[in-house]
């Protein structure tokens, strides 16, 4: 698993970062002075093959999803002519990519980048990102850049250069020459490359990015760098300084249920199991899931209500459980500390007035006002099976689920 | 005994009128803690239920010998309210607020470096010494005075692990929520060492989360220097594993942060590790009553 920012309470990395495309990213650094590609974005087979005739070939065709490993899952490819671009183009715009950095998930390639082609001598490998061990920002360098980066960390790791900078501080020349030396640089190479970490440096400070990674930085036969690939992970928490970027956000490739969950301010993942559930706060929910596994069973769901949560969130919260249709039945696990438990109880009898409800319930509740929460739930006449504690509800779903 | 806060504490609440901010203060007041003031700027000179409120922690400090804070901020500026705690003298400072940008925190944890403060979270329940003093949002009730020591990640997790240890008859010295953000100011080994030092003490209970490496750091240090039973539990045995972050997540961390991974070091390095977050407090009695 990885890195600084992968906060447990959003179980996976992908959900908590906010994504960039590769073409956003490279408008975003070209902005700073960086070195990317000539080359445009285009939606359509007609769009991009205007592109790569204006551009002259060779040109690259890259598909625009929010994963890496698009290459060796042949979303990118390099043409030399017209018509081999009017194969690659119509292969790629509309395919379903699924690489070693997607998982399971496949996306669907809607926007591709059709870039001018450029003459490679090396290809380096750049980071910065938050290092939260050190309170820093780390750069990541290597001279062996390309596709096969991770095995070069591990099998080489020297050839792996880390130099972290405190954020106080920012960058200093020192910094610079160390990753510029370690790369074996030197005359206008050396000069040009820490010009270019400086100003990366800077994109990411000034942007709060979670992630900038340049994979490949080519250096070109005529001794010039060019930023090949980028990609930028932007801190969702930083977005209401970033109100340009918080725009580009394509969200085409969430999960429906996701986007709805989102507006309601609802920390929602969708899993591949039929028990749903509803917890408030991030570790008993991951918690909680572990007691459905243990159980015999597969959570359907990541949903954490958070713990200031009001009824009408409740209600949000289990409308959207309830409209999964692989959902067969619901967990819901509350410790009232802030969220009371007769909140709770008032969302969740409200929302099953609402909705109907055609599926067994289990609710485990603790805490603030408990006795009243009980009592809201049993004088509804609703059918919801009460859990006296965290075994009991194990028990009980696991009952539910071998009965499905 | 107990850790880092006891009778003395003399608390400032930063944040103190807005809704929760007074809410909890309010809570917090009732539970015993000796809540001297509150801060936030424009409003100095009013009050909360009696509670001076100031413009600034200097003002406050200065007027009511203020030792600890706990803050309410909402996130854009809770950078900021750290760092004036620190500035004012504050020595301990707990930071309730959720979803501080990350490179705002690597700033303010290079400030506190430079200062005699600690900070406590961001984004956590905060810290109880049951019977004394409570600075968070935790519920009071269910927590007891006792001999265990528990340190979490998590907030609502937490409140659950010490429902089933009081219930079990095992009441706490202290409690402390760490936060659950990348950065943090106090970690796990900040706290067992705290634990380690208090004779009030006799067992420890460590709640971890996937995600870092933090367990498995405090996990060695456990092996190394600490000869009171502990016992450990991590969420997201089950969690599916995260979906990729480029190539630099890979290079940084390799395989660690998987909840596997970190029982395996805890179980390695002596911890007692829970695996049935139903049972625990029966776990935990077998283990500290033996």
């Amino acid at each position: 698993m990885n890195l600084f920012c992968q906060q447990p309470k959003h179980l996976q990395p992908d959900q908590l970062h906010m994504k960039l495309h590769e073409y956003q990213a490279k408008e975003l650094f070209g902005r700073f002075k960086l070195p990317v590609p000539e080359g445009q974005v285009a939606a359509t087979a007609k769009e991009a093959l205007d592109c790569a005739h204006a551009l002259g070939f060779p040109v690259a065709i890259k598909a625009q999803v929010h994963a890496g490993g698009r290459g060796k899952a042949g979303g990118i490819k390099v043409v030399a002519n017209i018509d081999d671009a009017r194969t690659a183009i119509d292969t790629i715009l509309g395919m379903t990519l699924q690489t070693a950095q997607t998982g399971k998930i496949s996306k669907k390639v809607g926007k591709i980048l059709i870039e001018k082609g450029v003459a490679i001598d090396r290809e380096l490998y750049l980071s910065i990102l938050p290092d939260r061990a050190t309170a820093s920002l780390m750069i990541i360098a290597s001279s062996e850049g390309g596709m096969n980066i991770e095995e070069v960390a591990e099998s080489s790791p020297e050839k792996i250069i880390r130099v972290r900078v405190n954020p106080l501080t920012g960058i200093q020349p020192f910094h610079l020459r160390q990753v510029a030396f370690g790369l074996g640089l030197n005359g206008d190479g050396f000069k040009s490359f820490c010009g270019l970490l400086s100003r990366l440096y800077t994109v990411v400070e000034k942007n709060d990015l979670l992630l900038a990674e340049i994979n490949p930085l080519a250096l070109t036969a005529d001794g010039n760098f060019i930023l090949l690939d980028a990609k930028v992970e932007v801190d969702p928490n930083a977005l209401f300084r970033h109100k340009d970027l918080a725009a580009t956000y394509d969200s085409s490739e969430d999960d429906p249920l996701e986007l709805e969950a989102k507006k309601y301010n609802l920390n929602y993942i969708r899993l591949k199991g039929n028990v749903g559930t509803m917890v408030n706060g991030a570790g008993l929910a991951m918690a909680t899931m572990d007691i459905i596994k243990q159980a015999g069973a597969e959570p359907a769901n990541f949903l954490d209500v958070g713990g200031g949560a009001n009824a009408e969130m409740i209600e949000n919260g289990f409308r959207i459980l309830l409209s999964d249709p692989d959902v067969k039945s619901i967990l819901i696990n509350i410790f009232g500390g802030i969220l009371r438990c007769d909140v709770l109880a008032t969302g969740v009898v409200e929302a099953a007035r609402k909705i109907g409800l055609n599926l067994p319930v289990v609710v485990r509740m603790e805490g603030t006002n408990v006795d009243e929460g009980r009592n809201i739930l049993t004088e509804s006449g609703l059918d919801l099976i009460s859990a006296t504690d965290l075994q009991d509800a194990a028990e009980k779903i696991s009952t539910i689920a071998g009965q499905a | 005994m107990s850790i880092f806060i006891d009778d003395n504490t003399r608390l400032l609440v930063q944040g103190i009128t807005g809704n929760e901010g007074k809410f909890h203060t309010l809570q917090c007041e009732s539970y015993g803690t000796n809540v001297v003031s509150g801060v936030t700027p424009g409003k100095g000179g009013q009050d909360v239920d009696g509670i001076p409120v100031f413009n600034t922690v200097r003002d406050a400090v200065r007027e009511t010998g203020a030792n600890a804070s706990m803050i309410f901020v909402p996130p854009p500026f809770a950078a900021d309210a750290i760092m004036e705690a620190a500035d004012g003298g504050i020595q301990l400072v707990i930071c309730i607020t959720e979803g501080i940008p990350a490179h705002d925190m690597l700033r303010v944890k290079n400030f506190l470096a430079t200062t005699s403060s600690r900070l406590i979270g961001p984004n956590c329940p905060g810290i109880i010494t049951p019977g004394a003093c409570k600075i968070g949002i935790m519920p009071g009730p269910i927590h007891t005075p006792g001999p265990i020591g528990v340190i979490s990640r998590s907030g609502t997790l937490t409140y659950e692990v010490v429902h089933q240890l009081t219930g079990v008859g095992l009441g706490q010295t202290t409690c402390i929520g760490i936060g659950g953000d990348p950065v943090i100011g106090t970690n796990f080994i900040d706290c067992l060492s705290a634990f380690a030092g208090d004779d009030q003490t006799k067992g420890i209970v460590m709640v971890g989360e996937i995600g870092g490496n933090a367990e498995e750091e405090a996990a060695a240090f456990i092996q190394d220097n600490l000869n009171k039973p502990v016992v450990g539990f991590i969420a997201g045995l089950t969690a599916p594993p995260g979906r990729r972050m480029g190539h630099a997540g890979a290079i940084v961390s390799g395989s660690s942060g998987t909840a596997s991974a970190k029982v395996a070091a805890m179980e390695n390095c002596g911890i007692h590790v829970c695996k049935e977050l139903g049972r625990l407090g029966v776990f935990c009695a077998n283990v500290f009553n033996e």
